[in-house]
């Protein structure tokens, strides 16, 4: 097996920023709805939760299904009879 | 649409005769998906997708109330379950015609030659020393890593393949995978440190090619 420059590149950036105390994909799942309501109001979920921000920022997964969270929540909030 | 409290939800889902709470939660959960998933994907992978995982959100999630922990509003909660599985099963269908050995897309024989830039020559001797250093670096990641983790990481890094799809045709799921490819780069980077090179070094070098 051979990896191409530009892979490897990639490895040894994604190596700089590895750390042991990660959170996996079912970790993220289970605080991502708290983490999204946090950003909603407008306040900052990577400082409330750093470790599913840390996650976000490598799983492109667990990246892409929180902004569609986001905008399914941004309509429902846009839809909401006002109080 | 009426919002409901958390435990209004949950009394009326609960509720010996909770026809109505099922089909509004459906209808809720149709609605954000329809948002959720605009512009994802081609109009014919998206067809029918929305209403058939409502229908499955909402039979996982009756199944789960009790790991409902009232820490975010319930449709919040609800709507990430029915987010998770419409992406599952999009991925599913955009890769389904691609095998493993797709993923991969192994070069074989790969030149190391770094490529030259527009502006900047390197010596003989420089490129010789960029190759040196890229072939130890390869050598140490294959010696570091199992096979598998070794598929795993050529699927996800150089084929971008999602995780859920590399997961399925490795017989494991995401989150495994996950911790997988985590246990791979914590060895990689202690074989780094053994070996007295630091990755700010590396980037350094590969910066130059």
């Amino acid at each position: 097996m051979m990896l191409n420059p530009e892979t490897l590149k990639k490895m040894i950036l994604i190596l700089t920023n590895t750390h042991a105390g990660e959170i996996s994909c079912d970790e993220c799942f289970d605080e991502i709805d708290r983490f999204a309501e946090i950003e909603l109001v407008g306040k900052s979920a990577a400082e409330a939760m750093p470790l599913v921000q840390d996650h976000l920022e490598r799983c492109q997964d667990c990246r892409e299904e929180y902004e569609a969270l986001m905008a399914a929540l941004k309509f429902i909030e846009q839809e909401k009879p006002a109080e | 649409m009426v919002s409901l409290s958390n435990e209004e939800w949950l009394s009326a889902l609960r509720a010996a005769d909770n026809q109505q709470a099922l089909e509004d939660l459906r209808l809720r959960l149709g609605r954000a998906l329809h948002y959720a998933l605009s512009g994802r994907g081609p109009d014919g992978l998206l067809e029918g997708l929305e209403e058939d995982i409502a229908q499955e959100a909402v039979l996982k999630i009756l199944a789960s109330l009790d790991s409902f922990r009232g820490e975010s509003q319930f449709m919040t909660w609800a709507t990430k379950i029915a987010v998770r599985l419409a992406f599952t099963e999009l991925r599913r269908k955009r890769w389904q015609d691609v095998s493993l050995e797709g993923l991969l897309k192994v070069e074989e024989d790969q030149d190391y030659t770094p490529a030259i830039l527009a502006d900047r020559t390197p010596t003989p001797e420089q490129q010789a020393e960029q190759t040196m250093m890229m072939e130890t670096v390869q050598k140490m990641i294959l010696e570091s890593l199992s096979e598998r983790q070794r598929q795993a990481v050529l699927a996800v890094l150089e084929g971008g393949a999602p995780m859920d799809e590399v997961a399925r045709r490795l017989g494991t799921n995401r989150n495994a995978l996950y911790k997988l490819l985590h246990d791979a780069r914590l060895r990689l980077q202690k074989r780094l440190a053994a070996e007295g090179l630091s990755t700010q070094d590396l980037m350094a070098l590969f910066s130059e090619m």
